[in-house]
């Protein structure tokens, strides 16, 4: 069995940090694995780990840059990856979801997986579409905001048993034919962290470079109907009574609110 | 082309929230376009959905009785058979968990540009959204350079349709291929159960990403039993097994509306006001003072979680 691992790398804004233009300036972010991958990337490991013949190949769509996190993905046990990137790439518009299933509707082409696990969204833009959008592009099936996945069943070949998580505390019960793609919630397992071990092997697995030509694309691939026109920091509605002083001063205040509503009354 | 088409959300028998709201968001879009709201509703009992959808502003509905309940392969079709019959300029659905199972599915199969998590809608010669973006520290907005759209928008973020409307409702006469539904729904589970339940709790102390470690929530303990409250947490705190799911605040654990709602080292992202925003008094301790969680707390403290809770516990001790 083939597992591909759709993997973003994605920007993480500090808390006090400035916009340039439509982006957030440079200096404010820091660059880490997708969360959501990050657990789609210990499921498709778990199953490889339990399984005979599963083989776990990642795909990212990023700049040479995120090598770094593929790097962590590797290490946690992918046995290899592909990134794909393009000068064509670097000037498209990251927010079209039609963009990004064209080019991994070409990557599962040459791959052929029987699983694809994708993080519910990504961190950054929020859009929680890619894994759909590409499992109707291929023809897949799918499911959406995974948190439950029969592991023994999916390896026996009864394809896959999940549970998606709603809202309000109920999970839905599903059965899903394969091929598939699932799209992985927190929570559904608890990520490893890189082993020193897996670390040094990583380094040693292939990363594939692979260009839109590569992939049988042209630019007109990365051409698309959604763009980003502004970007500001949303005002603050805050109306909320700020205690001032120390941390004994300021738990001294909130103690006096909290008893007027009478808490810690016996 | 200038007509809008919402689609419903319901579950086990009922219409979502979402569902009044998208009618809402759906009618002053078409306002802009100057077209008409048509509304659909998927499986059930699509009758009696029909009923209550008709509300103010809905020129039609449209009924498809396939299905019992939700299940993405009927949506996709169904959804996709309606907007090649009727041509509307956009089709709106909720961004609800069901609606990130068919809504970028039913944008690629019409070939349309999918904008998702709409928090508010402009048209101006063509749609303008607009959306958060890095967990809502900045908002955004986001053009469709295209005639037509496939949008989800985002729960809460618009008024609900109210009145009584005169609709025109109609059965879609469709023909679901049974070969393509490759997915079955077998039930439902409600999570959680445990010892305590947070929504009959009077006073809660709930606990974030900001409390770093397990061993850390020790102190979070402490203080809910000197403040006589129970602990509750959102989701990060879950999801690193250090507390279970039936102690989670948010859109996807357990709604609370406590008389006094002291979040400690929590953020307030959206998922999780949507769970507290109901509670009488709200408290935030955090570090970020642009954390979303003082935009809809009544009293905060701008501190260290490690240096304001040991004081507050002394206070209650």
């Amino acid at each position: 069995m083939k597992i591909l691992v759709t993997v973003k790398e994605v920007a993480e804004v500090e808390d006090d940090f400035e916009i340039e233009g439509l982006s957030v300036a440079e200096r404010f972010l820091e660059y880490d694995l997708n969360e959501w991958d990050d657990y789609a990337v210990e499921e498709a490991v778990q199953l490889q780990e339990a399984g005979d013949d599963v083989e776990v190949v990642t795909v990212t769509i990023g700049p040479e840059r995120s090598e770094e996190t593929i790097r962590m993905a590797l290490a946690k046990g992918a046995d290899r990856a592909i990134r794909v990137w393009d000068d064509a790439l670097a000037d498209a518009d990251a927010l079209d979801v039609a963009i990004r299933t064209r080019i991994l509707e070409a990557v599962v082409a040459e791959e052929e997986p029987d699983l694809i696990l994708s993080g519910v969204q990504a961190a950054d833009t929020g859009f929680g579409a890619t894994g759909v959008s590409l499992a109707d592009a291929v023809g897949f099936e799918w499911a959406a905001v995974v948190n439950s996945l029969d592991q023994d069943a999916l390896l026996a070949g009864e394809g896959a048993k999940v549970h998606r998580e709603l809202e309000g505390g109920v999970e839905e019960l599903t059965d899903v034919e394969l091929p598939a793609v699932l799209t992985i919630q927190t929570g559904i397992n608890e990520p490893r962290y890189a082993s020193l071990r897996g670390i040094r092997q990583a380094q040693r697995k292939e990363i594939a470079e692979t260009s839109l030509d590569d992939l049988g694309l042209d630019a007109s691939a990365v051409e698309g109907n959604v763009h980003l026109t502004d970007m500001y920091e949303p005002e603050s509605e805050s109306d909320a009574e700020l205690f001032e002083g120390d941390a004994g001063e300021t738990a001294s205040q909130l103690a006096t609110v909290l008893r007027e509503k009478g808490v810690g009354a016996e | 082309m200038s007509d809008v088409l919402v689609v419903a959300d319901h579950r086990r028998g009922a219409l979502r929230d979402v569902s009044y709201e998208i009618l809402t968001a759906g009618r002053e879009l078409a306002d802009e376009t100057g077209g008409d709201l048509h509304a659909a509703v998927v499986s059930g009992d699509v009758e009696s959905f029909a009923d209550d959808l008709n509300r103010e502003g809905v020129d039609a509905i449209h009924t498809v009785g396939d299905g019992a309940e939700f299940n993405h392969d009927v949506y996709a079709q169904a959804v996709t058979a309606l907007a090649d019959d009727l041509a509307p300029e956009f089709v709106l659905a909720p961004n609800s968990v069901n609606g990130l199972d068919y809504a970028p599915a039913v944008a690629n199969r019409l070939g349309l540009p999918y904008v998702s998590d709409a928090v508010g809608l402009a048209y101006d010669d063509g749609l303008v959204a607009t959306r958060e973006m890095y967990g809502s520290k900045v908002e955004t907005t986001v053009e469709v350079d295209a005639d037509s759209a496939v949008v989800s928008i985002r729960g809460g973020e618009w008024a609900a349709a109210e009145g009584t409307g005169d609709a025109e409702v109609s059965a879609f006469d469709f023909d679901l291929d049974e070969s393509a539904v490759r997915s079955t729904v077998t039930g439902f589970e409600e999570v959680g159960g445990g010892d305590v339940d947070i929504a009959d709790a009077d006073v809660l102390v709930s606990v974030g990403r900001g409390i770093e470690e397990e061993d850390n929530l020790d102190l979070i303990f402490d203080l809910a039993e000197a403040m006589d409250a129970t602990v509750s947490s959102s989701r990060p705190i879950v999801d690193n097994g250090w507390l279970p799911k039936n102690r989670q605040v948010g859109q996807s654990g357990k709604v609370v509306t406590p008389d006094v709602y002291l979040a400690v080292g929590i953020s307030g992202a959206v998922q999780h006001v949507a769970g507290m925003k109901g509670a009488d008094t709200i408290i935030a301790i955090n570090t970020d003072p642009n954390a979303p969680i003082f935009d809809i707390a009544d009293y905060g403290i701008v501190g260290d979680l490690f240096e304001v809770v040991p004081e507050l516990i002394a206070q209650f001790e």
